[in-house]
């Protein structure tokens, strides 16, 4: 038998997993996934935003594929879109480096400078 | 817990079933193990979208894209374009959403801007065989809310407030028949779901219980707490194997979270739920007779009163709500009667879902707010009739209800509007007819069924519905005299007003409203011997033009019973010779230039 504390917390848990399916206002990670961010390693980048969320309890994220940018020379390269609109491109990713991102970026709200489009062009 | 981060949702209703999207499940989760897409990306199966025309239905989240007609053969294109590479795969969007590609989001394409989803709400958005999705869009928690907060005449009072009436077609209060139930005192009371959903056409009550079986389940007991029940049935159609197979792991998994049985979430309340199957006669839908069907009898009505909130089952109180009235309870206890009551007409109040089917060009499930034209249906919603015909009616209601001609399309649609028009709600079949439809002939079908399905326990409805088909057949067969409309009249009145229950007395109205808006199509099949629709074969007589023919032969060649004769060569003109024509009006389609007329 499930009391109404226990009907609760199933509730929080699942809506982590079905909560993408309702209008959401989540911060969106877009991962370049055409063959040249793929040839470059996207696959691992984007496995590793999803290990990496999962791992600090950040859930109001969604982390979609998207095509070639047109910079391949970079790849692999990932959008980070914040609720408000605004458009962080981070390139040459990798898994140790998103995991850096995940810290600071979409735990802490701070922009890793160092990886961004605009310092490495 | 595994966190995916996209869901692909598979449509799982009958009508997506049917059109293999079990095999584009299993050809999904084989491609996304080949693209090692298996731990990122997780395959649901869900209820009806509504969009049926459109099946089999897949939406891919978090983006919402809908993907339409989907053919196992497209699997693994929208694997690797969309799930692996973030390409949408054009050819297969919606065709309203084909025009900006930019905006994927299926709530603002013309068939889902209109609608205002209550109780299909998590219809094609959680997968039905799982109470945890259920659970976090906010299921069982209105139960929680009644048994915790609040007395069993605050439940009550709140249903009566919002202004719910019942969904399966009489729109009687649903507070009220709770309230009169709620104050019989006895040692047992039951609750009943009338999901024996019969009207042709009709599919509303199926999608809820095989999108969202749930939602039945605890507005069940809510109601059994409301008016002092601890055991319910409900009553589903045998030829819905879908949904009394998601019906009855729903109620397994309730059960085993103990929101089903005894001391239900600590309360101390309990209440248990048993299905049992019709066999599929239309009469059981109506309340007496569903529920001496229940008893273990013959499925036969007998007379009210008493009514069965005062002696039901077994002679006990018992009350009885359509599937779709189940379905809006829960809502109206977690966002207030005031939110549920600001929605719809005066009188009217809420959404009412429509199987929309006939004439019309997105075929499917639609819930719209009380009050919403028919036009803003057809035209936006509905995408329009097909082949630029013309509209001529629509037929809600079923075999009980009547139909709504082209001058009345603007008109709200609501329980008030439809009955003064001669029609009524219905259970919420919505049949779309064209210029091509005749209307005897409708009204005939609508006969044949009442008369298929009549009981025979009492000679109106028996003998009555018999004869005015009768009748109906020797128009249409182009046998009739003027005075067969006063007699059909005559019977109408009579069998509606002598007639046991609903069925009977309401057999009569397809033909009343007919008669009503079409009297002349009656007249000139009667006088003329002529079917304005073009569609009584016994009325119709094809003919060449002369002038009009280009003597090609293609009639000539085309028709199955070589009843047209002549020759291109030797400049012999084509006729039809009408003593072989079996009027099955090849020709007339075949003619590149019109030359046939009928």
């Amino acid at each position: 038998m499930k009391t109404i504390a226990e009907l609760e917390a199933i509730r929080q848990k699942t809506l982590k997993e079905v909560g993408m399916r309702t209008d959401n206002d989540s911060i969106r990670v877009v991962v370049g996934m055409a063959t040249c961010g793929i040839a470059a390693g996207a696959r691992p980048v984007m496995q590793a935003f999803l290990t990496e969320t999962q791992k600090r309890d950040i859930h109001n994220v969604t982390v979609t594929a998207t095509g070639c940018i047109g910079v391949c020379s970079l790849e692999p390269i990932v959008d980070i879109i914040d609720k408000d609109g605004t458009k962080v491109t981070y390139v040459n990713m990798t898994p140790e480096k998103v995991a850096k991102v995940v810290l600071e970026h979409l735990a802490n709200g701070k922009v890793c400078s160092e990886y961004t489009l605009k310092e490495n062009q | 817990m595994q966190l995916f981060r996209s869901h692909v949702l598979v449509c799982g209703g009958t009508g997506c079933t049917s059109s293999n999207s079990e095999a584009i499940m299993s050809e999904l989760n084989q491609n996304l193990v080949k693209n090692q897409l298996d731990s990122e990306v997780k395959v649901v199966q869900t209820g009806c979208f509504g969009l049926c025309e459109e099946g089999p239905i897949m939406v891919i989240y978090p983006e919402g894209t809908m993907y339409c007609r989907v053919d196992v053969k497209d699997v693994p294109e929208i694997v690797e374009e969309h799930l692996l590479k973030g390409r949408l795969v054009t050819r297969l969007l919606e065709a309203s959403s084909q025009v900006q590609e930019d905006n994927q989001d299926i709530e603002q394409s013309s068939f889902f801007k209109k609608q205002l989803r209550v109780a299909l709400r998590n219809c094609g958005r959680i997968n039905p065989e799982e109470i945890d999705e259920y659970i976090a869009f906010d299921g069982y928690k209105a139960l929680a809310k009644a048994l915790s907060e609040m007395t069993p005449v605050e439940v009550i009072q709140t249903i009566k407030d919002s202004g719910l009436r019942g969904r399966g077609g009489g729109g009687f209060p649903t507070g009220t028949k709770w309230d009169f139930a709620a104050q019989q005192v006895n040692d047992e009371k039951y609750v009943c779901c009338n999901a024996d959903e019969g009207d042709p056409g009709a599919f509303m009550d199926r999608s809820v219980l095989e999108g969202d079986p749930h939602s039945v389940i605890e507005a069940m007991t809510i109601a059994g707490y409301a008016i002092g029940a601890t055991h319910g049935f409900v009553y589903v159609r045998a030829e819905y194997p879908i949904a009394v197979h998601r019906l009855q792991i729903a109620i397994d998994q309730a059960r085993e979270y103990g929101l089903l049985g005894e001391n239900i979430l600590d309360t101390g309340f309990k209440f248990d739920l048993e299905i049992r199957l019709g066999a599929g006669a239309f009469v059981c839908g109506e309340e007496t007779a569903l529920m001496t069907s229940i008893e273990g009898k013959r499925g036969e009505p007998r007379v009210r009163p008493p009514f069965p909130a005062v002696k039901g089952l077994w002679q006990k109180p018992t009350i009885l709500n359509n599937v779709e009235t189940f379905a809006n309870i829960p809502e109206i206890l977690l966002k207030g009667s005031e939110w549920f009551a600001s929605m719809g007409t005066e009188k009217s109040k809420g959404t009412k879902v429509f199987a929309v089917g006939g004439k019309i060009n997105n075929t499917g499930l639609v819930e719209i707010p009380m009050g919403t034209t028919l036009r803003e249906v057809i035209y936006e919603i509905g995408g329009g009739i097909p082949n630029g015909k013309k509209f001529k009616a629509a037929q809600t209601g079923g075999p009980s209800g009547g139909c709504i001609p082209a001058s009345h399309i603007d008109t709200p649609i609501d329980y008030e509007s439809l009955i003064e028009l001669g029609a009524m709600m219905g259970s919420g079949g919505l049949i779309v007819m064209d210029e091509d439809t005749c209307m005897v002939d409708i009204a005939k079908f609508f006969l044949e069924f009442t008369v298929d399905e009549s009981c025979g326990k009492c000679t109106p409805c028996r003998l009555g519905t018999r004869r005015m088909k009768d009748i109906l057949e020797k128009i249409t067969l182009g046998k009739g005299v003027m005075s067969d409309i006063d007699e059909l009249e005559t019977l109408a009145r009579d069998i509606k007003a002598s007639s046991l229950c609903a069925l009977g007395q309401t057999a009569p109205n397809p033909v009343l409203s007919t008669l009503r808006y079409f009297r002349d199509e009656y007249e000139a099949h009667i006088r003329d011997k002529k079917c304005p629709a073009g569609s009584c074969k016994a009325l119709l007589a094809y003919e060449i033009i002369e002038e009009k023919c280009k003597n090609c032969g293609l009639c000539l060649k085309n028709c199955p019973v070589s009843a047209i004769t002549g020759n291109k060569k030797e400049k012999i003109p084509f006729v039809i010779d009408p003593t072989l024509c079996i009027k099955c009006g090849v020709c007339f389609e075949k003619c590149p230039v019109d030359a046939i007329k009928k």
